[in-house]
């Protein structure tokens, strides 16, 4: 049990470790939010659920942290892109598709 | 017995979020490593508490996890303007 649970978190610190270095090297804010939000949360939730499984006594508690950063995570970075989107802060130069365009929209920036 | 290790490797992203939070050119990218730091350090909190031995660690986790979630929220709505 203790060699699973040692696995299962350290997939999720590596997970961890991407998520923020994606951040850190990807080019434009949305990009830097959606790598900042999916890994985070994927490396956050395999974390905790290793703890929990290598000492099965605090797995209700773990699971409790690990729901309740499944449920909000996703709510702060919606509400930070939408903060983005109305401040308007520029989008790559190299962004294929912006659905925003057809109601005010973005400036591009050039490359 | 590995636990160094991921302790090594969580600490190294924390470290690159906040490079990002010191270079961001605008604003909105600070509070996106603001938000990443505060997901991370909610599941090193849980993971010293393990190392350590501690069950109060997880407690200490729920609360800085619902309180950064709401740190979050607020100053994504201060930024647009709606707060």
């Amino acid at each position: 049990m203790a060699v699973v649970g040692s696995i299962v978190t350290g997939v999720g610190s590596i997970f961890l470790f991407l998520g923020s270095l994606g951040v850190f090297r990807l080019p434009d804010v949305y990009n830097r939010l959606q790598a900042g939000t999916k890994c985070t949360t994927l490396g956050a939730f395999l974390t905790i659920i290793g703890v929990g499984i290598m000492q099965p006594g605090w797995l209700l508690k773990a699971l409790l942290i690990a729901f309740f950063i499944l449920l909000t995570n996703p709510i702060s970075s919606h509400a930070l892109g939408r903060a983005g989107r109305k401040s308007n802060v520029a989008l790559w130069g190299r962004s294929v598709v912006d659905k925003t365009q057809d109601f005010g929209g973005y400036r591009k920036e050039p490359e | 017995m590995s636990y160094p290790v991921f302790l090594a490797i969580i600490g190294a992203g924390i470290l690159l979020c906040l490079l990002r939070m010191l270079k961001g050119p605008t604003t909105v990218d600070r509070a996106v490593a603001v938000d990443t730091t505060a997901t991370i350090t909610t599941a090193l909190l849980v993971l010293l508490g393990f190392v350590f031995r501690r069950y109060v660690y997880l407690d200490v986790a729920l609360v800085y996890a619902v309180l950064t979630f709401i740190g979050s929220v607020a100053i994504a709505r201060y930024l647009e303007r709606g707060l």
